[in-house]
């Protein structure tokens, strides 16, 4: 089914910005109405400039309140808006217009793969948060600590930078090929955030650490596809902390 | 649903998670119920750092901390509470360290420390290292390290519910009524005590660095008791937000030696704040950058912006310590803060009011000392009041983990000695009107455009620069949004998942705290702080040194009752005398 709403405008009024006319297609779902998902194609007028999250709101606001989303800083570090924009995965507040479409140009929306789809572009983020709790997401050094902080190199705390960066947002694990053929491995993010604990200097669960990457569910089912890596708003080189991983595991050592 | 807690928590930004933790450890059950999913709190959107006097650069001393945020907050500060705070920070620094928290270092792997604005040695001789950071994202790893030790601590999260009333009888807290997105349904939580950590209202303003879901839920369901709401006039507009998208840039920019320009190049800000310059407090160079913008100095194709200037520094300290904000340039500006000067303008970023609480986050309900039984609050939308009429960067951090610990600390223990008050008869009355109405709306307004106006009417009107007869009009207008308000059209009738019906919702919250802003700034006939009025251009300690306690009229709609509560002018061993504030 597709339905076409008159265009409205997403920007705000500003005589001398240029709008463009660009056609939002999106994958719509509602389970207690809809056998299956369908596209619905929204004509919009925006600025290239404009987040494709502006865009989204803006339907939701004036054309269609019933379309259903997650979002809520609006700048790429909260993690609610990952969605399938263009046939890639990212955050629609991290996207802007101009990335993905020209003038009278198509911009397709769907929701992040391998999750059940609740209702529109909302999942079912259970599971995901499920993975993530079995990697042990915390720091555990039982030794009483010092009056003031533990002592760390610049060079050590730099080992954590990139995966400390992530914001669970789970664009890289849904984009991965082996996760949606198999929901039981934890899946990159998850990874992400082992590594974040296993090459932390101040942590003593090193050991347990590895052996829960070691698992059938861990770190030997990837097969460096790289969707992940491309997928992070982050910009967050997954695969090679993968790796990094895969060696710690290897060598029973970080 | 019927759910029972000894504590329950409502929100888990930083100070939520940090009160669940603690009450967690006072061996009583608790639950922590958020609108979001944990990680999603604006918490992680503080950028800069949590400013404490660990001297582990330069020599400082929790005094000189304390100094700073009462004269930050232009002596509204109540100074009990700036000097639990100035030592209480100190240790919990140290405590999130040693919870794995992934800070930034000094060559000698202490905890790194960055100069912030309003941050001084000495008591004002010159600026001091006294924020501890992790890079740019300081409250993306507070975030992530308290929620990972609710984790380890095995916290009952309800997520994606959204708080609707609170069940207050005979001046106990009981509980709350929340709904559930995923089904529509109502659950009460019967509990012993509450603490209410759920954030700010900076989505009233336009220009906003704040997050869609930053709608002052609580602080209305509070008011809308006949409850008082602290110090509302005082609303912090952060001096650096992304031109036309109001997204933060850190003060760590200035901190680490970026500097503001305007059209012609001038570091305008040595005229403002001649000692302490740009990082003069948030106030002040908001200020000094709308007088620049209105006296025709402004950049960019409207000239209501002025540029930051970071190409002075090496490119290992703008793509290093500040990555960040050089992402939100090149991602939302498609600009290079390496070669680049970036346009900023003032954005609405912080409420330094909010629900009044004591020392121990325990609810007041008065200026003379009443308070409600087991009701605690902490963070944002609580009002200590740390931050007085205008808070110093990185004490919002410190005021989450220092007033969010003592708030879980202080619900457990009285949760430990009491037993559960008896619910209301029927406590889902008032939650299930409130939907019946909204469901049962069919105006043409939809939420959208009154909301649209309403952010633009207080951005104008109750904004940087106030005055008195736009006040007025705005008081007016927030009448007549409400009025409209009352027949909103809500048009999905679904269950599951009803985002139109919350935004709605949420938009009347919102609405409250504009009224009760707007009155208790029209009312204050001075400046001070955040408030600067063009008509009452200066401070007035004689008639003004006090609180604002704004009481919603509850038999008169739209009207605010104004009463006060005294300044605490005394720390339990120091004291500051009010002074003029100069930088």
């Amino acid at each position: 089914m597709t339905q076409t709403h008159a265009p409205t405008s997403a920007a705000p009024v500003s005589a001398s910005v240029p709008m463009i006319q660009l056609k939002v297609k999106v994958l719509r779902f509602d389970p207690e109405k809809d056998k299956k998902a369908h596209w619905t194609t929204y004509d919009v007028e925006a600025q290239a400039s404009d987040r494709v999250l502006d865009v989204i709101n803006h339907i939701k606001w004036y054309m269609e309140p019933s379309l259903t989303f997650r979002r809520s800083c609006m700048h790429g570090i909260c993690g609610s808006d990952a969605m399938l924009i263009n046939g890639r995965n990212r955050l629609a507040c991290k996207t802007l217009v101009r990335d993905v479409a020209k003038s009278g140009g198509t911009i397709t929306v769907e929701p992040i793969r391998g999750l059940k789809v609740e209702k529109d572009l909302l999942v079912d983020m259970e599971p995901f948060f499920d993975s993530y709790k079995a990697i042990m997401p915390y720091f555990i050094n039982e030794s009483p600590a010092p009056a003031a902080e533990r002592i760390q190199s610049e060079e050590e705390a730099e080992r954590m930078a990139h995966s400390s960066n992530c914001i669970l947002c789970a664009c890289c694990t849904t984009s991965c090929p082996i996760f949606w053929v198999n929901g039981s491995y934890l899946g990159p993010a998850a990874i992400v955030q082992a590594h974040r604990f296993i090459f932390d200097t101040r942590d003593e669960a090193t050991q347990q650490r590895l052996g829960i990457m070691n698992q059938n569910t861990g770190v030997w089912r990837c097969r460096t596809a790289y969707n992940c890596t491309e997928a992070c708003p982050r910009d967050i080189p997954i695969t090679q902390l993968i790796e990094e991983v895969k060696r710690a595991v290897m060598y029973g050592q970080a | 649903m019927h759910h029972r807690y000894d504590v329950l928590v409502v929100g888990a930004g930083g100070a939520g998670l940090m009160a669940a933790l603690y009450a967690a450890k006072g061996n009583v059950s608790v639950a922590c119920i958020s609108k979001l999913y944990p990680t999603r709190s604006h918490t992680g959107a503080a950028q800069g750092g949590i400013g404490a006097a660990l001297g582990n650069v330069q020599e400082d001393h929790w005094e000189w901390h304390m100094f700073d945020t009462v004269k930050g907050g232009d002596y509204l500060t109540d100074q009990d509470a700036a000097e639990v705070f100035a030592k209480d920070i100190i240790d919990a620094v140290y405590e999130l360290e040693h919870m794995g928290l992934p800070f930034s270092r000094t060559p000698d792997g202490k905890i790194a420390q960055r100069k912030f604005g309003g941050h001084t040695r000495d008591f004002g001789k010159a600026a001091v290292e006294r924020s501890c950071y992790a890079k740019d994202r300081t409250g993306h790893m507070i975030l992530q390290t308290l929620y990972q030790q609710n984790v380890k601590a095995g916290t009952t999260f309800y997520n994606e519910f959204h708080v609707t009333d609170l069940l207050i009888e005979d001046g106990r807290c009981r509980g709350v009524v929340a709904y559930e997105l995923s089904t529509g349904e109502l659950h009460t939580f019967h509990a012993k005590a509450v603490i209410l950590a759920a954030g700010g209202y900076g989505r009233a303003f336009k220009i906003t660095s704040n997050a869609l879901t930053l709608t002052g839920d609580l602080m209305s369901i509070y008011y809308r008791k006949g409850l008082p709401l602290e110090d509302m006039e005082f609303y912090q507009f952060h001096p650096t937000g992304l031109a036309k998208l109001g997204i933060l840039v850190t003060e760590g920019i200035r901190g680490e030696g970026g500097i503001l320009r305007n059209d012609s190049g001038e570091r305008f800000m040595e005229r403002y704040a001649p000692t302490i310059k740009d990082l003069a407090p948030r106030d002040i160079v908001s200020r000094s950058i709308i007088t620049e913008i209105r006296e025709g100095r402004g950049v960019g194709r409207d000239k209501d912006a002025v540029n930051i200037d970071l190409t002075h520094l090496p490119r290992e300290v703008i793509e290093g310590k500040l990555a960040e904000i050089t992402d939100l340039a090149r991602t939302y500006l498609g600009m290079d803060p390496v070669k680049d000067l970036v346009p900023i303008q003032p954005t609405a970023h912080y409420a330094m009011g909010g629900i009044p609480t004591d020392l121990n986050g325990l609810c007041l309900s008065d200026g003379n000392g009443g308070s409600v039984e087991g009701l605690y609050a902490a963070g944002e939308q609580a009002c200590v009041s740390l931050h007085g009429a205008n808070r110093l960067g990185t004490n919002s951090l410190g005021d989450l983990v220092v007033f969010g610990r003592r708030a879980g600390i202080y619900a457990a223990q009285y949760a430990r000695q009491v037993e559960f008050a008896d619910m209301p008869e029927n406590p889902e009355r008032e939650s299930v009107d409130l939907f019946d109405r909204l469901r049962a709306s069919n105006g043409k307004d939809n939420a959208a455009s009154i909301r649209k106006e309403l952010q633009e009417s207080m951005m104008n009107n109750v904004g940087i620069f106030r005055n008195g007869p736009d006040m007025a009009k705005q008081v007016g207008i927030v009448q007549e949004l409400k009025a409209r308000y009352a027949n909103v059209g809500v048009s999905d009738p679904s269950r599951r998942y009803n985002s139109e019906l919350i935004e709605a919702m949420e938009l009347g919250f919102m609405l409250d705290c504009a009224e009760a802003m707007t009155a208790s700034a029209l009312n204050r006939t001075e400046s001070r702080g955040a408030h600067d009025r063009e008509d009452f251009t200066t401070r007035d300690d004689e008639n003004w040194l006090k609180h604002t306690m704004a009481y919603k009229d509850l038999n008169r709609e739209g009207q605010v009752q104004i009463g006060y509560k005294p300044v605490s002018l005394k720390g339990f061993t120091r004291a500051f005398e009010p002074k003029p504030r100069v930088y």
